[in-house]
Formats: C-alpha cells, structure tokens, sequence
C-alpha cells in the first residue's frame, strides 16, 4: 500500500529525513517510532504530500507523491500533531467542510458525516464550536475529519498525545477499531502504544531507519538469550566484583556476566545464561553460599522501551565514532 | 470550480459568523455616511446660496457628489482591505489548517481564487450599503447612472488588486496583525505613489507614479472606462495571486 524509497527531505543546514526506505502492506497497523525530533512528522508530511522529498521516492496506493498528488491525497486521511480545527465552526459543519474538500457530497456527504460522527463518538458535540471542545473531543474530530472520506490509507501524527489515560485508552481502541478498514500509520514516541496497537514498528532516529520488523520478533530478537538481574550486597561493607563475577561465570550455563552498577557494598550484575537453561536457581545458591546477600533476583526481559533505547543509542555512538567533526558542526 | 466555491463559502461563513464581517459593514457604514452627510450638505447649501444670488450654474450631483464621495470610498478600501485580507492565511497558518486544505484533493490555485474571492465578495457587500445613501440621490436627485457604474466598477477593481496584494502578504507570516500592518502600509504606498509626479518629472517618478493605484482610478471615477487603466488592475490582481501561490509553495519547501 505504501513504498518508501530512499526518501529525504533536507533543509538548508540539517537533512530531517535520510534515506529512509521502507513498506506497510495493506491493512497493517504501523507504528512510527522515534524520539522527538528523529524526522516522524517529516516523512508522515511528504507521505501526505504536504511536503515534498528532497530525494527519493513515496509512492501510496501505486501513486507517487510527487507526480500524482490529488490521487494520493484522495486515498490519505492525516490527522497531523495539532488537530486543523477551525475554531469558530461546528463539530457538524466543520465534518460537512472537509467531506467537501474531500470530494463528497450530496446524501453521501451527510450519511458519511453521521457515520464518523458515531464511529468516533462525537455525535453529542455536533452544534457545539470546535473551539470550546475539551483536548479529548478535538482529538477525536480531528481523527473523524481523518476518516471522513474512507481513505484507504490514514496517517495519524501522535494521535494521543496530550490526552488523559482514559482517553488514550479510547483513542487506542478506536483506532485498533480502524485497522480492519485502512492501512494505519501511526507515530508516536510512546512505546507501550506501540506494543499495544502495532503489529508493525519502524523506528527512526535523527533521520535514520534503525530498525523494522514486527513487535514480536523486535521482542523475540531481544529475548534471544534469557538474561537474569542480580542485585548482590557484601556482608561487611565490601564486595569484590571480581570475584562475584568469577563465581557466578563458573556456573554451568551462564556465558556472561557484566556488572551493571555498584554503589558502596551493592552490585547489580546482568546474568546472561545460554537459551533454554534456567540458571537462576544456581545464582541464588552461588551468591548465598559464598556468603554475601541476595537483596534481588528478577528476569531481565527487554520490553520494547529498552530495544529502542539500545538501537537509538547504538545508532548515536557508532555516529559519534566514525565522524565526530561532522557532529559538531551540525550543532 | 467546485473547490474554489467551497473555499469561498468557507471564508464568506467564518466572516459572516466571527462578526468581522459585521464589525467592518459597521465602521464603513459610518465613514461612508460622514462624507455623505459632508457632501451632501455642501451640495445643498451651495445651491440655496447660488439661488440667493439669482445665479443658475448648473449643478451636477454626479461631479459634486458622487465623484469626491467615491474617491473617498476607495480611500477608506485602504483602512478596510488589510483587516479583510490579514486573516486570509495567516490565521491557518496558526491554526494549523493550512495542513488540511494542503493535503485535501484540492489545486493551491482553488485555495488561493476561492479566498480572494470570498474577500471581494466582502468588498462588495461593503460597497453594497453605499447604494443605501445613493438611493436618496436617486429619489430627490437625477443623476446619472452610467457613471456611477463605471466607478463602481474602478472600486471593485482597485480592490480586487489590493486585497490580491493582502492575500500575498498573508501568506508570509503567522501574525495577523503583522499581515495586516505590512498590508496597510504596502496599499498607503501605492496609493500616494502618484503623488511624486507633482514635483518630479524624471522617469523613475512617471514609473513610481504608474504603479499607484490611485492614478489608474481617475479615469474610472470620471465615468469612463479606460483599458490602459483597467489592464492594470487586472495585472495586479493577477501578479497578487500569482506571488500568494509561489508563496504557498515556498511553504511547503521550507516548513
């Protein structure tokens, strides 16, 4: 549904978007993942054609952006971070003014501003002004005015920031809700939101691709070795690290241990053990009988947060060592 | 066609239902009905004063009257042209719904036609009270008509330029007020360009005094219809709304 080739976009001093290929498959559900700045709201502006790439190429639903805009904006609905709400009309007027803009109109126009109207439940503040809605209505107008000429492709620019837990929650049903009709992309920099509605995750950063793949194998990759956190306390005021960590390698399964930190007597050591062997039994032991204290002992399971910090941050050093010049300059 | 009109209607409701384009009808109407009343008064004093004297002039309700008075409504188009154009595009650009209109199926060139559009329509609903006044000179008086279209065909061209004018300047900044300064400022300008030519006659002044927009009314305020003149203003209507496009697609290139 949606190929992205090698697409740029770069500004006089900073280039936002680098090279960024990649393809959502009808129907998906992809979450859009970065930190603020990495370049999401960019790539979502070309794919919408409201900007255009500097190279490279989008192409949704067989259109390119470039070349057949009114064909590809026909087929996008884009709800962008601030919801385009124009204070002084009304909920009911506003959905009747972009149906329009759409190209609807007549019985269809009215049938589809009272179906998104309920879809979205927004049908209670249709006379009222979009200006005195409250952050949760106007996010969901914005999400109905997105939906309102059932677009085979919605672009949703982090449709819940700003909202209260229990609206995020709505909002996030509503959209899984949406799925099943449009090919969803969606960004955001909350992970939870991602593990929660994506099948699908691309994650930029400063511009880059740093990884696609689906949620289950970005969680299955950072599973690959069971690893067990350690937290390991001295009984007088001493702990060798060194020799905790010995001892704890000699236990048969384990292949690695580093120590996270220490504090005065304290160490917390990352126990890797090797796929399919429980080692956490043998650890407690170890640690009791060589007589120091076991103060915790829990799984360290990477959720999707640690994946995109360690890929982010991966990124960041590896730049930092093969140009550190032309980092400072981009400052 | 279709999308200019929906643009159109959008604008002409959010001027209609945001009392702007109360507010404005309001203060015209006043300004409007000062030099009438000034005028008119002249006009009929003068008349009392010439038959004291048993002197017969003829007198003319289409030079005394109509003439300075339409002069001095495009003078007032000054005052009224920045605040109709300054929201134009500078409000969207705030509101962030410049975002939707550029990514709905719609031609920057429909966006742009039908908001200028919208503006001229303002314009003339504005010009439409005038009529009210005029009216009075019609029933008690026997001017001619002819004229007075012509002129009114001059006002609605002069401000068809300008508010082309207003509508580009709104598109470069954010501020309404900005926009609506700078437009002040740019329409005060072509306006009293014409005025270098009293005291200079070296080229550069016939040209400064050629891009005055007051210049080019003359001719129209007389009654007659000159197309040197009405070339013009289509020129600049034209150029207005071809810098607000390359100004709408700079936008995209920069934002």
């Amino acid at each position: 549904m949606i190929t992205v080739k090698e697409l740029t976009k770069r500004y006089a001093r900073t280039t936002a978007v680098d090279q960024i290929s990649f393809e959502v498959a009808k129907g998906q559900i992809v979450g859009f993942l970065g930190p603020n700045g990495a370049g999401k709201t960019t790539t979502m502006r070309m794919l919408t054609c409201f900007l255009p790439p500097s190279a490279g190429t989008a192409k949704v639903a067989g259109f390119d952006v470039l070349e057949q805009p009114l064909e590809v904006k026909r087929r996008i609905g884009y709800l962008p971070e601030m919801p385009p709400l124009y204070p002084e009309m009304e909920t009911a007027e506003y959905l009747k003014f972009v149906g329009k803009l759409k190209g609807l109109s007549g019985a269809d126009l009215r049938k589809r501003v009272d179906y998104v109207c309920d879809r979205c439940a927004v049908a209670d503040v249709r006379q009222k002004l979009l200006g005195k809605l409250s952050k949760g209505y106007r996010q969901r107008v914005g999400l109905a005015q997105a939906i309102i000429h059932n677009p085979a492709v919605l672009i949703l620019d982090e449709p819940t920031a700003g909202l209260d837990p229990k609206q995020i929650n709505e909002t996030r049903d509503l959209i899984k809700d949406l799925a099943g009709e449009h090919t969803i992309i969606l960004s955001t920099h909350i992970l939870p939101e991602v593990e929660q509605t994506c099948e699908q995750v691309i994650i930029i950063n400063k511009g880059k691709l740093v990884a696609t793949d689906s949620v289950r194998n970005l969680q299955a990759r950072a599973r690959g070795a069971e690893s067990v956190l350690v937290e390991i306390a001295g009984r007088n005021g001493a702990l060798e690290v060194p020799i905790v960590q010995q001892k704890l390698e000699q236990i048969s399964g384990v292949s690695r241990v580093l120590c996270k930190q220490q504090v005065d007597s304290r160490a917390v050591f990352e126990v890797e053990s090797q796929k399919g062997r429980l080692v956490r039994g043998d650890v407690a032991r170890t640690v009791v009988q060589s007589g120091w204290d076991l103060n915790e002992l829990r799984p360290a399971a990477m959720s999707l947060e640690e994946i995109f910090l360690q890929l982010t941050e991966q990124e960041s050093t590896e730049a930092q060592k093969e140009s550190p010049a032309s980092k400072e300059s981009q400052k | 066609m279709r999308n200019t009109w929906i643009i159109c209607r959008k604008e002409l409701d959010s001027y209609f239902v945001s009392w702007i384009a109360y507010v404005l009808l309001t203060l015209f109407a006043a300004a409007f009905g000062f030099f009438f009343w000034t005028l008119v008064t002249v006009f009929v004093v003068e008349g009392m004063e010439m038959q004291m004297r048993g002197q017969m002039y003829p007198m003319n309700l289409n030079e005394q009257i109509i003439r300075p008075l339409l002069m001095n409504v495009s003078v007032i188009g000054l005052f009224m042209i920045p605040l109709i154009t300054m929201r134009l595009f500078a409000e969207e650009k705030r509101n962030g719904t410049i975002e939707l209109l550029a990514t709905s199926p719609i031609r920057d060139l429909e966006i742009i036609i039908g908001k200028w559009l919208a503006a001229l329509i303002l314009y003339s609903s504005l010009l439409l009270l005038t009529a009210l006044n005029l009216a009075f000179l019609f029933r008690y008086g026997n001017p001619d008509w002819k004229p007075l279209a012509i002129a009114y065909l001059g006002l609605l061209l002069q401000a068809g330029a300008l508010l082309a004018i207003g509508a580009f300047i709104s598109t470069l900044t954010k501020n309404q007020i900005i926009a609506g300064a700078a437009t002040f400022v740019v329409c005060l300008l072509l306006y009293v360009f014409g005025w270098v030519e009293g005291f200079e006659t070296s080229t550069w002044a016939h040209v400064l005094a050629y891009t005055s927009v007051a210049t080019h009314f003359d001719s129209f305020a007389r009654g007659v219809i000159d197309s040197k003149d009405a070339i013009f203003y289509l020129t600049v209507i034209f150029l207005g709304l071809f810098f607000t496009a390359r100004s709408m697609e700079s936008l995209r290139w920069r934002s």
